[in-house]
């Protein structure tokens, strides 16, 4: 042994703290969710090992894909309104001064309402009979009814995420704008740059870290949407705003298959993990081959 | 060819509210020449810079070029460009594409453009790094690509910096200033540079304007601003260490500190003045042990060897004078020691103004 420095092992007890509450909270209920996965559970004492037969089982679930389908296109339908939209806000609000604060804590509401509360408030506003927007729409002779009509419901889900989540994007990104010096905009005066090629040459390349968190962040928080629609449209009418954590609730909770179920939360986290993975190294890929 | 006039300039950040940011002054800048704006943090030298480029306009006053009045002119209608003190470069952009981002905004064609970037990147020897993205590029080259992006534009007729060195190592430096200095005379452009740097500005510039709290204190050449500072504040701000200013009495037609009578080339002060000091270089005090013409008692509290030179701080009536010794001054430690100041080197200074 080389004797560089005496380490000292007690150390270690520092750490312990930390290490039980993640082992309480995280990796003793994730080796119980595995445990259950691979095992048939017939009752409280009465269980049989199945191996892999539950994962195999989930993923030719019929149901599952078209619910994962439903969950994909959702969550790039709100990458794709809620980040434009969200940057296009962020420029529009005034950097200072009494009206900026003002707007901020506009922008910051929808963000403190409970997410139930959205979903029961969107209930309301969409109904027909009682609903401001609901009966507008009804007396302009449009005929919407989230209740009924899939695509209403499916609409109304986006629109609400759109109204929740959107000032997330929009704050994120006004807080990006802001670091930007002055003398940037500055020079691109003097260089005769108009409006846009501001936006595309200074704001963008400048905001794209923050973007980067937005788009992640939006991503796994619409991929895992169950509140907002479950008060809503419970996830109706048939599946057709049956999202992928709806479907795993009524297949735990529900049907109490606790089996399969623990199975597709497994599968579920790792399609997330993936995902996020996969759409960070892009991102993060693009920026540095922008560096060299 | 640009000369540039500023008449009766004056800028507030809140007209009303605030204090003069850069008070009312008139001013010329003449074509061809290399300006250095020298002056301390917060004394109005970017704000006076801003204007002359159009980022800011000014709260009253005209602004001039070649007696075209260009005061509502936005900068980009300007034939001026601007460096900033920290390198700002297109950094999604290449080389290339930054030096041709102006003239792209401006409509030129393909073929020009690529034929008056070569041009540019030749002068600032920008041209093996033209087709690389700038985010990558270090400092001192990213500054030049800013001045690249200014001197593109073939009817710039004078480059502002503002403090363009900041950023820049030490050691790279003197060569961003030397290309400057090349650029200049080749391009045969006014230069008006900003810092708060007394070496930078006097190595720089032919003319250097100092500048504090708003107003223009002196404009000159270096030996002019060292030899005869009109103000207090140049005296103090210029040299190392800087001028000794010894607070004297005007009695007897004569000014005194005690009683010693000094010689100056000031003529008599005004009458009513509040302060009146007597300012000298530490460079020409001189110290001696017998007394003569224009000598004060003195006391040596320090002295500071430099090398080449020393520093020693001494007493005279109760202030305290820096004098520049050639070399450690061997006096016995209790004989009466005597200053000397050379008529022709003193000034008087009422209220902070050289006396003429």
């Amino acid at each position: 042994m080389n004797r560089i420095k005496p380490v000292n092992q007690r150390a270690w007890w520092l750490v312990l703290p930390v290490l039980l509450s993640v082992a309480f909270s995280a990796l003793i209920p994730l080796m119980t969710v595995v445990n259950y996965s691979v095992q048939d559970i017939l009752g409280p004492s009465q269980r049989v090992f199945v191996g892999m037969e539950w994962y195999k089982e989930t993923l030719r679930d019929p149901e599952l894909h078209a619910a994962l389908l439903r969950q994909l296109t959702f969550s790039i339908a709100v990458l794709l309104i809620e980040v434009p939209l969200g940057v296009a806000l962020a420029l529009a609000m005034p950097a200072r001064g009494w009206r900026a604060s003002l707007t901020l804590v506009i922008f910051a509401m929808p963000l403190l309402v409970p997410w139930n509360v959205v979903g029961t408030i969107w209930q309301i506003f969409a109904r027909g009979d009682i609903g401001l927007l609901g009966y507008v729409l009804a007396r302009l002779g449009i005929g919407y009814n989230y209740a009924q009509n899939p695509t209403d419901a499916w609409v109304t889900v986006l629109i609400m995420d759109v109204w929740h989540w959107t000032s997330l994007v929009a704050l994120l990104a006004y807080a990006g704008l802001r670091a930007i010096p002055e003398a940037y905009y500055q020079a691109a005066r003097i260089d005769g740059a108009g409006r846009w090629a501001v936006f595309r040459y200074i704001e963008l390349p400048k905001l794209r870290p923050v973007l980067m968190i937005a788009v992640l962040l939006r991503f796994m928080d619409s991929f895992m949407i169950y509140t907002e629609p479950f008060v809503l449209t419970g996830g109706g009418p048939g599946t057709s705003t049956t999202f992928l954590s709806q479907y795993l609730t009524q297949k735990a909770v529900g049907q109490f298959d606790l089996g399969p179920a623990a199975a597709f939360s497994l599968i579920y986290f790792l399609i997330i993990l993936l995902a996020c993975f996969v759409l960070y190294n892009f991102m993060n890929q693009a920026e540095t081959r922008d560096a060299t | 060819m640009a000369r540039i006039q500023l008449i009766d300039i004056a800028h507030s950040y809140d007209p009303g509210a605030a204090p003069w940011a850069l008070k009312p002054l008139t001013t010329t800048w003449e074509h061809g020449g290399a300006y250095a704006l020298l002056g301390p943090s917060g004394c109005g030298k970017t704000t006076l810079l801003n204007i002359m480029s159009g980022l800011v306009r000014p709260t009253q006053g005209r602004v001039l070029f070649n007696d075209l009045d260009v005061t509502l002119l936005p900068p980009e209608a300007r034939n001026i460009a601007q460096v900033f003190q920290f390198p700002i470069v297109y950094e999604t952009m290449t080389v290339f594409e930054n030096l041709a981002f102006p003239l792209r905004n401006r409509r030129w064609s393909g073929t020009e453009i690529r034929k008056r970037v070569h041009e540019i990147a030749e002068i600032l020897e920008l041209g093996a790094d033209l087709g690389r993205r700038a985010q990558g590029l270090s400092a001192e080259i990213k500054q030049r690509l800013s001045l690249g992006r200014g001197l593109v534009r073939p009817d710039v007729a004078a480059v502002l910096f503002d403090e363009p060195l900041t950023v820049i190592d030490p050691h790279v430096k003197w060569l961003l200033r030397r290309k400057l200095k090349q650029i200049h005379q080749q391009l045969e452009l006014s230069l008006v540079y900003v810092t708060h740097d007394q070496t930078e500005a006097l190595t720089f510039a032919d003319r250097v304007v100092v500048m504090a709290q708003g107003e223009i204190l002196q404009t000159g050449s270096a030996e002019e601003l060292f030899e005869t500072p009109a103000h207090q504040f140049v005296g103090h701000f210029i040299g190392s260490p800087g001028m000794n200013f010894v607070a004297c009495e005007w009695r007897e037609g004569a000014a005194r500190i005690g009683d010693a009578a000094i010689r100056s080339r000031s003529a008599s002060p005004p009458d009513r003045v509040e302060s009146l000091s007597l300012g000298i270089r530490p460079e020409h005090v001189t110290l001696h042990q017998a007394a003569g013409d224009n000598c004060v008692p003195a006391r040596i509290v320090s002295l500071r060897d430099e090398g080449t030179r020393s520093i020693a701080v001494i007493e005279i009536a109760g202030q305290t004078v820096n004098a520049r010794l050639p070399q450690a001054p061997r006096f016995s430690a209790n004989a009466p020691l005597f200053a000397h100041f050379p008529a022709e080197r003193c000034a008087l200074y009422a209220d902070g103004r050289r006396v003429a």
